[in-house]
């Protein structure tokens, strides 16, 4: 266990010496990009993700319905973390809350990585007017701060977790395309790209087949950052009630309803699902970091 | 025989910024290519004759003059078809071959997607073209399937010569196209040039500052400096008997084995141009 340990307190883990089993070989070069505490972090986002998919069969009790006599019980056998003011069981809230609290930064990422690139390689590929444009339009959104700008859409749009994180994508896209449309342009003015265009390659080819595979690592970095910030963003516009609404299972939604509790002397319900934000977001934040960092500075190395 | 670059009267002015004194990169520049020839473009670093190329491809805006290659004028245009079109006709490979080939793209199907721009061919077809354009060059097939990082230096300058002969144009500028190789990986690729040419039948512009590969591949030279054309003609007449002093201190300077530095001789030649 010494060498492992090493890997954690060294930045360069050892090169291992022996020949390793496939399965072990796999585990090392894991090791090697995350680092332990990065393999920790993906453990977790993998149990997370897992009771996302399957939360809502390993749940004791229905989230969603209470009972008065059960209210504000404290953590026992019967209710691991208690139940909250509506007499729910917290565990089984918590469980089934992971698959909206993952669902909507999932469709913010995506929609933002979409959108952003799109527009970043648009404006890079055909420059001047067209770039001007598009950067005089991003320039507006940026000047709205990214929550009110969601929830200027949520009060047009109607509250749900659809609109919200549609809503709150929009708002994000002005910072991944400038991103990307700064790695995008360095790209475009490399001689490899003029050696294609001189080819009589037309630009969406060009663009798609050459300038996006060399600033996917930003694209995915920018993903997984986006992704931690969505979480807190969208438990914000949650506990708003913009974004899914009660009774439905939400860890930001959890933290709103525990308001009240707390005043009360029964923080549990807004701890647990703080932590469980937290928690992730932190989770997801050191995997992109690391990835992102490895991506970038590995690039020579392919 | 006619001639299938004719270049007249061509300006090309940068203006970096409006501290500096803008730079006249092309200056009255005019040049005729017979068809098959190889024509060498010589000259020291700034001297234009990279603007040249690029004007001549079409990566480069001109100010002003005539530029036709096989008859048609050129602009440097955004039009689809135009650029479809002026992709048969003329060619370039690039100095850098690092630079040039996308390093996150297996060199086939750099290769590949010319073939599927241009012609109308099926996968299979396109595969065995690609294996045959690899041949020409000296590489095989399994090279097809690299990144351009797992080549050498003169491996990639292979591939690149190959992307520019799959679209069977007619010109290829070659841009400093040997200078980064050594030299026994320089004489090959030359060699190989050479005989493409030969068997294909094509137009070279050849650019370069190295006067013993002029003397290896063209027929005709032309010498600028400073966005001028100083001299022109074939090789032997311009290489042996150079008419000016600034050709001179170019083959004074060409390092011969048994080259010394003579001092006395370049400084007399420098102040004679500068006169």
């Amino acid at each position: 266990m010494t060498s492992n340990e090493s890997a954690v307190l060294g930045t360069q883990p050892a090169a291992t010496p022996q020949r390793l089993p496939a399965a072990a070989g796999r585990l090392t070069s894991l090791r090697r990009r995350l680092g332990w505490v990065g393999i920790a972090c993906a453990g977790i986002v993998a149990v997370v993700v897992l009771a996302a998919l399957a939360g809502q069969f390993l749940v004791p009790y229905d989230p969603t319905v209470g009972s008065v006599t059960q209210r504000h019980l404290g953590y026992s056998a019967e209710h691991l973390l208690g139940t909250d003011q509506a007499g729910r069981d917290i565990f089984s809230r918590l469980l089934a809350g992971a698959r909206t609290s993952l669902i909507g930064p999932l469709i913010v990422v995506i929609t933002t990585a979409v959108a952003g690139s799109a527009l970043a390689l648009a404006a890079v590929w055909f420059g001047g007017k067209t770039d001007a444009f598009i950067g005089r339009v991003l320039d507006v959104l940026f000047a709205f701060p990214s929550l009110l700008l969601a929830i200027l859409g949520v009060a047009i749009f109607g509250p749900g977790i659809v609109t919200a994180s549609i809503a709150l994508a929009v708002a994000y896209v002005p910072y991944s395309a400038r991103v990307i449309r700064s790695v995008a342009l360095r790209e475009r003015n490399l001689p490899y790209v003029k050696a294609a265009e001189l080819q009589g390659i037309n630009g969406l080819t060009i663009t798609l087949r050459h300038v996006l595979p060399n600033v996917w690592t930003q694209i995915l970095t920018g993903s997984t950052i986006n992704f931690g910030y969505a979480i807190v963003d969208l438990a914000a516009l949650s506990f708003l009630g913009l974004g899914i609404q009660p009774p439905a299972a939400d860890w930001g939604l959890m933290i709103s309803n525990g308001q009240e509790s707390l005043q009360q002397g029964f923080p549990e319900q807004s701890l647990y699902a703080g932590l469980c934000i937290v928690v992730t977001v932190a989770a997801m934040a050191y995997i992109g970091e690391r990835l992102g960092g490895r991506a970038a500075a590995g690039r020579s190395k392919q | 025989m006619a001639n299938i670059i004719e270049v007249a009267g061509l300006n090309k002015t940068f203006r970096m910024s409006s501290k500096h004194e803008p730079v006249r990169a092309l200056d009255d520049v005019a040049v005729s290519v017979r068809e098959g020839s190889c024509m060498a473009v010589v000259g020291e670093s700034g001297s234009g004759k990279t603007t040249l190329a690029r004007v001549l491809v079409g990566l480069e805006t001109k100010d002003s003059g005539e530029v036709a290659i096989g008859g048609n004028p050129v602009t440097a245009s955004l039009k689809r078809k135009e650029q479809r079109s002026r992709a048969r006709a003329i060619q370039m490979v690039f100095q850098d071959p690092n630079g040039s080939l996308n390093r996150r793209l297996p060199v086939g199907s750099a290769v590949d997607e010319v073939l599927r721009a241009h012609f109308p061919l099926t996968a299979v077809q396109r595969r065995e073209r690609v294996a045959e354009l690899f041949a020409s060059v000296g590489l095989n097939e399994g090279h097809a399937q690299s990144l351009p990082s797992a080549l050498s230096g003169g491996q990639k300058q292979r591939v690149a010569i190959a992307r520019a002969f799959a679209a069977e144009p007619k010109i290829i500028v070659l841009d400093e196209a040997v200078s980064a190789l050594d030299v026994s990986v320089q004489a090959q690729v030359l060699e190989l040039l050479h005989e493409l040419r030969r068997d294909k039948g094509l137009t070279y512009l050849f650019i370069t500052h190295d006067l013993s590969v002029v003397r290896n591949i063209a027929d005709d030279v032309i010498v600028m400096r400073r966005g001028q054309v100083l001299e022109r003609g074939p090789v032997g007449d311009v290489l042996d008997r150079p008419l000016t002093a600034y050709t001179r201190l170019l083959l004074e300077c060409a390092p011969k084995p048994g080259w010394k530095p003579r001092r006395g001789v370049i400084e007399h030649l420098n102040s004679e141009i500068a006169s």
